[in-house]
């Protein structure tokens, strides 16, 4: 209940589904027996094609879902993976729940800030990176635990997180690194 | 060594294939199964003892036969990977290791209740566990494991992978099911439960990953050999996930009624850093904190762990040590539920919410002598008062750990003698810092 506020982003021009999207729009729809279940994998949909979800990118959904806009908006509102402003080229989730925070996820936070002078729900200039604190991750075993670039970054230490940063400011692809157990 | 179930084919490589997974003796219990009726099948579930592995526990062939016999309506199968539970990583495995054992027991449970189409609702965050579950549905539709008249035998299946978008509540049955049909998450009023009234208005079904996963075996090895394992009313093998100051955090399959604490110290290798037992959190983040004593002296399994006062819920384990705060954990869970209640009850949207303020406030230093008893005091308001049951899981862990750390509690209070503002003070430490 307590999600963040969502500012409403505009880009002020129309949005509709890239041609991949499209075949996977009209294939998702096959799939349950109304429109409206189609919702969230629509938006999930527009928000890979976009990176956030947008007035307009919300507003088609709704429309293609014969849904009215309010409704979609709400569904926004309540998931917190449904982002409404520009995040990151690479966002960092770092989990801040219980075994990440016996296992030092606070001095994660204290590395992102240190490092890249951005606080959780923050961005630096460049747009490389965004960053805020989640709840749980479901990855308590290898805790702490940050997602980051649609995977996880596990056993984490301070050491890992700044070799991590580094690459991904460099452009370099962290993952052939030894970050993870298993 | 305790009985494997439903880990034994996590570390055989290339088992999440198809071809790994039959190499490793899968999908072989379906000739049985079509052989068997779907009365049979339910019934051998039940006489297994198997029970809901997602936190309830609620026996599984009981639950499938809530299903009305006799509906115009189509039914619906609800897979739980919501995982959500603060201590569980326990289902991802099986996504990501085993994902035909569970398409595989998808089926059976389908063919036992007469489903033609399955949704596998998974947390939105888990990217790989949906890539390497999506892959194996793939796998199974092209092999005619998955569709039309499955391997000639007339049953038709669909099998749909559906993500959630961040939200903790959606793991309650019913608030998966309204997120599931394109809505906030909040949950629903019980009667009618799903199986009467469920997914699109229609019985359903709802079970989790491990619970469904463990169909195969059953199925394979009979209900008796099933119910041989375990205690008297907790049958069978259930995945703990054992997190914190452990040595070796990670998930480890059990047999009920085994020492809680050997249990543990057996398959982590004890405390970190030769530390000493502080507490254990038995069953996720919304359970009662067991005192050191209490983890050494309770059996594990669903009777004896409600007897000491927590519960196994779904098998999270966390271990706090001797220099885990109990004031700084108890905000940090507090936090959560505040933060993750749907806000359609007033007692659990206010509760939750006020009493992580009181707890914030007495870890940072401000709390007043009468807020350990206010806290207390909120706590019965909360529950059986809601929809559903977060509330009750931020109360019971509020109670439980006062009652049994009060004096910790009362440090924070005499500004005589203020504790360190971490949680733990192991790893880095760059700065003490408030969350």
């Amino acid at each position: 209940m307590s999600h963040a506020h969502h500012a409403v982003h505009s880009t002020g021009r129309p949005f509709a589904f890239n041609p991949a999207n499209e075949t996977a729009f009209q294939n998702l729809l096959t799939k349950y027996p109304t429109k409206r279940a189609v919702v969230l994998p629509a938006l999930w949909l527009a928000q890979e094609q976009e990176g956030h979800l947008t007035v307009e990118s919300m507003e088609y959904v709704a429309k293609r879902l014969e849904q009215p806009p309010v409704t979609v908006f709400a569904v926004v509102e309540f998931y917190t993976m449904f982002k409404t402003e520009p995040v990151g080229k690479h966002h960092m989730q770092i989990c801040r729940t219980l075994s990440c925070t016996m296992r030092g996820c606070e001095d994660l936070q204290s590395v992102v800030e240190r490092k890249l002078g951005i606080g959780p729900g923050e961005m630096t200039a460049d747009g490389k990176f965004s960053f805020e604190m989640v709840e749980c991750l479901g990855a308590c075993g290898t805790a702490p635990v940050m997602r980051m670039d649609n995977r996880y970054w596990e056993n984490l230490s301070v050491e890992k997180l700044e070799r991590l940063i580094d690459a991904a400011a460099e452009g370099r692809d962290p993952a052939g690194e030894d970050f993870n157990r298993g | 060594m305790a009985k494997k179930i439903i880990s034994i084919r996590f570390d055989k490589p290339g088992n999440h294939t198809l071809s790994g997974y039959t190499a490793n003796g899968g999908y072989r219990t379906l000739e049985k199964l079509f052989k068997m009726t779907p009365d049979a099948v339910t019934e051998e579930v039940k006489r297994s003892g198997l029970r809901g592995r997602g936190g309830a526990g609620f026996p599984t062939g009981m639950k499938w036969t809530f299903v009305p016999r006799s509906t115009d309506k189509p039914k619906y199968l609800c897979v739980n990977a919501d995982e959500g539970e603060p201590g569980t990583f326990k289902d991802q495995l099986i996504l990501k290791h085993d994902p035909h054992a569970l398409i595989e027991g998808i089926i059976i449970c389908c063919f036992a209740v007469g489903i033609k189409t399955a949704y596998v609702y998974i947390r939105g965050e888990y990217d790989f566990p949906i890539a390497r579950f999506s892959a194996a549905v793939k796998e199974a539709y092209e092999a005619g494991y998955l569709g039309r008249n499955i391997k000639g035998s007339g049953m038709d299946l669909d099998v749909v992978v559906h993500r959630g978008a961040g939200a903790y509540i959606c793991g309650e049955e019913t608030g998966l099911i309204e997120s599931l049909e394109g809505k906030k998450g909040q949950p629903r009023p019980k009667p009618p439960f799903p199986a009467v009234v469920g997914a699109f208005g229609c019985p359903t079904v709802v079970n989790n990953v491990e619970t469904i996963a463990a169909l195969p075996w059953i199925l394979e090895n009979g209900a008796d050999a099933y119910a041989a394992i375990g205690t008297e009313k907790s049958k069978g093998t259930m995945l703990f996930s054992i997190s914190g100051m452990v040595e070796r955090p990670g998930v480890y399959e059990g047999e009920f009624g085994v020492n809680l604490w050997d249990f543990i110290e057996q398959s982590t290798g004890g405390i970190k850093d030769g530390k000493k037992l502080k507490a254990v959190i038995p069953g996720g983040s919304s359970s009662a904190i067991l005192t050191a004593d209490e983890a050494r002296a309770t059996k594990l399994d669903y009777e004896s762990i409600a007897a000491a006062g927590s519960m196994v819920g779904s098998g999270a384990i966390m271990v706090l040590d001797e220099d885990t705060c109990v004031v700084k954990a108890l905000e940090v869970v507090l936090r959560f539920y505040a933060h993750e209640s749907c806000g359609q009850c007033p007692p659990c949207r206010e509760g939750t919410y006020w009493l992580y303020e009181i707890v914030h406030r007495i870890r940072e230093g401000k709390g007043r002598p009468e807020d350990i008893d206010l806290m207390l005091s909120i706590c019965p308001d909360m529950s059986g008062r809601t929809v559903c049951v977060l509330a009750d899981s931020a109360a019971i862990p509020a109670a439980s750990y006062i009652k049994k750390f009060r004096h910790e509690f009362e440090a924070y209070i005499d500004k005589a003698n203020p504790p360190a503002r971490r949680l733990h003070p192991g790893g880095v430490n760059l700065e003490a810092r408030a969350l």
